[in-house]
């Protein structure tokens, strides 16, 4: 592609829609499930609710970083996944660690693997894809 | 409609309502990664299919909505609804997506929410049957 102007593989067209369909996927899920939490069980377990809340907000904004596709949106994507990724390595961890933090299960707890563990390997694809775009003829 | 074949509580989303789009959706995983791996664009009957599936939900979701009228309760109604909304919405979004994106990734869109949608499909059932079964 020899064009003038942004040259570089715009991050929501090909392979990125894709990874743009799976974030909506988990920011539906997180979202409706963090909401009902919040809503009917917040004392349960605050902590675990709240940070499931915050897991969805960080979907829902990845997503629309990396289908807003311009400057500003490659950055709050490489944010978001940044974010992401530790998130979901240090509450796995933590998880493993410290049950009672985290009395409930959470998108992250135990690395995500009550989501096939697609949430420790989705932000790692978005750092990917940000890179790979980036290394397009500038 | 063929009669609903549960196992204990009398569910709506059980049986064949339930199986029929669980399989229908794999089918079409299948093909829309078929199709994503020999660089293949959306076809026709990934299209179709996704018409075919979202049906097959509408169906599902009524089945629920007068089981519910008729005075039958979810174990979590809040999930339960959750589920079934999101449900619904799954093949629309596939199709638009796939739309966007004429390509082997539109195939690609297309399988990986026909995955997802049969893991929907268990959880509703799950959340119905939490506390009558």
């Amino acid at each position: 592609m020899v064009e003038t102007g942004p040259a570089r593989q715009r991050t929501n067209s090909g392979p990125g829609r894709l990874l743009i369909a799976v974030y909506l996927l988990f920011a539906i899920a997180a979202t409706s499930r963090a909401g009902l939490q919040l809503a009917t069980k917040f004392d349960e377990a605050p902590v675990a609710y709240l940070l499931s809340g915050v897991a969805a907000l960080i979907y829902i904004v990845a997503a629309v970083g990396l289908a807003r596709a311009g400057h500003t949106g490659r950055r709050v994507a490489l944010a978001c996944c940044s974010v992401e990724l530790v998130g979901v390595v240090a509450v796995g961890i933590l998880s493993l660690v410290d049950k009672d933090l985290f009395p409930d299960e959470t998108v992250w707890s135990q690395f995500g693997s009550g989501y096939g563990y697609i949430p420790l390997v989705l932000p790692v694809l978005g750092l990917i894809w940000l890179w790979r775009t980036r290394r397009a003829p500038a | 409609m063929a009669p609903v074949t549960s196992v204990g509580a009398d569910s709506p989303v059980d049986g064949i309502v339930a199986t029929v789009p669980i399989v229908l959706s794999l089918l079409v995983a299948v093909w829309a990664l078929v199709a994503a791996v020999r660089h293949r664009p959306p076809d026709r009957v990934q299209f179709v299919g996704l018409a075919v599936l979202e049906v097959a939900l509408l169906v599902l979701s009524v089945l629920a909505l007068v089981a519910v009228g008729g005075g039958d309760r979810p174990g979590e109604p809040g999930a339960f609804f959750g589920y079934l909304v999101t449900l619904v919405c799954l093949p629309p979004l596939a199709w638009v997506l796939a739309r966007m994106e004429p390509t082997r990734w539109g195939s690609a869109i297309v399988c990986a929410v026909c995955l997802v949608t049969p893991v929907v499909v268990v959880r509703l059932q799950q959340t119905w049957e939490m506390l009558g079964g």
